[in-house]
């Protein structure tokens, strides 16, 4: 491999990493896909309560579905195949690397943030559902495209094997991926649908891990907790719902906008009204889960002080849990 | 939210010299994207958090002074892990990993296991046995 070695490669950035990956490979093979309509036809938007599972001694909120999960269906929907490839080896891991950037093909990487250098310190957690672009390598230098960084950046070969080979939940063992080959034409009106459609049941499945019964049970436990718990446990608790919304990169209730974005557009592609009537209904939603993020850090800003704001976010839940039901059903008859 | 409602409050975010983007419409309705260099609720949870740790680290090193844990929990702490993390990164089950807290036990680990989790801390063998030098 050449010393220098840079593929000419547009960085783009977003709101989300996965999404953003996915939408500046698009662009990079001739696809002007953008980072909502990746989402949005990937399903990424969702609600999942795991109390079971912990992470920074508390359990997990997610609103977003499972890493890799948007990549998979944004490309089977559209027609799209893939190469992923997972190492046990860091050193075939980094020659798997090499050979792509010599071949001119800039690479999707899964990556831990702990170890991320470039991040402010105190984002800096055992998070291993990250993702970035490898486009090229200087000296001993990757040269990296981060999509919820402002600019491109750059990693040292160790560096880089460190984030790669993080340990803990969702390890990405190196995890590499691009993809190999395209449809002569994308279908995206089909795959739209597909992705709408897909994200109104699993919202309002039967389950209570997930959708907006997930939300109601968060709700119900919330009021629990002060008592449960203890007010400092509570609060750190219900900072970790907060934190989980406000996720690096998707500011402000992100995933509901960025879901709104992809109705809007999708409502233009598939010439369907309704759907831009939901994005305004969305984009409200939004704003109702950043008012509960408001009240909720009311709440923890004083740690050890006992509150009784819990009933009110609790209520505030249940109203999201309601509102995001109604929406959902109204969305699956209308595509 | 509107593109004017951005929030644009300060955050750990400057550190790194970086702002985020994210999705707002704009005065046609129309979604676009904007940056923002911070918003408060989420710079208070973040905040939170970051005490919180401090606050273990703090108790890993008493309880270390004290002789009731030894010092692999406190760089544990250190570095913002859990047992499921530690045990991972060392690669041994989680209930060993435990067992090593004991200061006891702790004291009669071979050079091998104990330069695993030396390496996983990056520091020295000399270090992992003391955490005076340590002084955050």
């Amino acid at each position: 491999m050449t010393k220098n070695l840079k593929i000419d490669f547009a960085h783009n950035q977003s709101a989300h990493c996965e999404n953003g990956v996915v939408s500046n490979l698009m662009k990079h093979n001739g696809f002007d896909i953008s980072e909502p309509m990746v989402f949005g036809i990937g399903s990424g938007l969702l609600f999942s309560y795991l109390p079971f599972l912990k992470v920074n001694y508390a359990p997990v909120f997610t609103y977003r579905s499972m890493p890799g999960f948007i990549f998979n269906k944004f490309a089977k929907r559209t027609g799209i195949k893939m190469k992923r490839e997972k190492f046990k080896n860091p050193k075939l891991a980094k020659a798997r690397l090499d050979q792509n950037l010599a071949k001119n093909n800039p690479v999707g990487l899964q990556v831990g943030v702990y170890n991320l250098v470039y991040f402010p310190d105190e984002y800096r957690f055992h998070f291993n559902a990250h993702n970035m672009v490898v486009y090229g390598k200087q000296g001993d230098r990757y040269l990296i495209s981060d999509p919820v960084m402002e600019e491109v950046t750059s990693l040292t070969e160790k560096e880089l094997e460190k984030v790669r080979f993080a340990k803990g939940a969702f390890a990405p063992k190196g995890h590499m991926y691009y993809p190999i080959s395209f449809p002569e034409k994308l279908e995206l009106e089909t795959a739209i649908v597909k992705g709408i459609k897909q994200t109104a049941r699993d919202m309002t499945a039967p389950v209570p891990i997930v959708g907006v019964k997930a939300m109601r049970w968060v709700a119900k436990n919330i009021r629990k907790w002060p008592k449960k718990l203890g007010p400092k446990k509570a609060n750190h608790y219900l900072g970790q719902i907060v934190r989980m919304q406000e996720e690096i990169g998707t500011g402000g209730g992100g995933f509901r906008y960025i879901y709104a974005a992809f109705l809007q557009e999708a409502s233009a592609m598939l010439n369907n009204p309704k759907l831009m009537k939901l994005s305004k209904e969305m984009t409200s939603i939004g704003d109702a889960w950043r008012d509960f993020a408001v009240d909720a850090s009311r709440i923890y800003k004083n740690r050890n002080a006992e509150s009784n704001g819990y009933e009110d976010v609790a209520v505030q839940l249940e109203a999201l849990a309601d509102r995001e039901e109604q929406f959902f059903k109204t969305l699956k008859k209308t595509v | 939210m509107k593109k004017e409602e951005v929030p644009q409050d300060e955050s750990n975010l400057a550190s790194a010299n970086f702002r985020e983007m994210v999705y707002a419409v704009d005065d046609d309705g129309k979604y676009t994207t904007s940056l923002s260099t911070g918003w408060n609720p989420k710079k208070i949870a973040l905040d939170n958090a970051i005490k919180e740790i401090e606050e273990r680290i703090a108790n890993a090193k008493k309880r270390v002074l004290n002789n009731e844990t030894s010092p692999i929990e406190y760089y544990m702490e250190v570095h913002k892990m859990d047992l499921p993390v530690l045990a991972s990164y060392v690669g041994m089950w989680q209930w060993r990993v435990k067992r090593h807290f004991k200061p006891s036990v702790f004291k009669r680990l071979n050079q091998k296991t104990l330069k695993k989790y030396a390496d996983v801390f990056e520091i020295s063998i000399e270090q992992l046995k003391s955490i005076d030098d340590e002084e955050s």
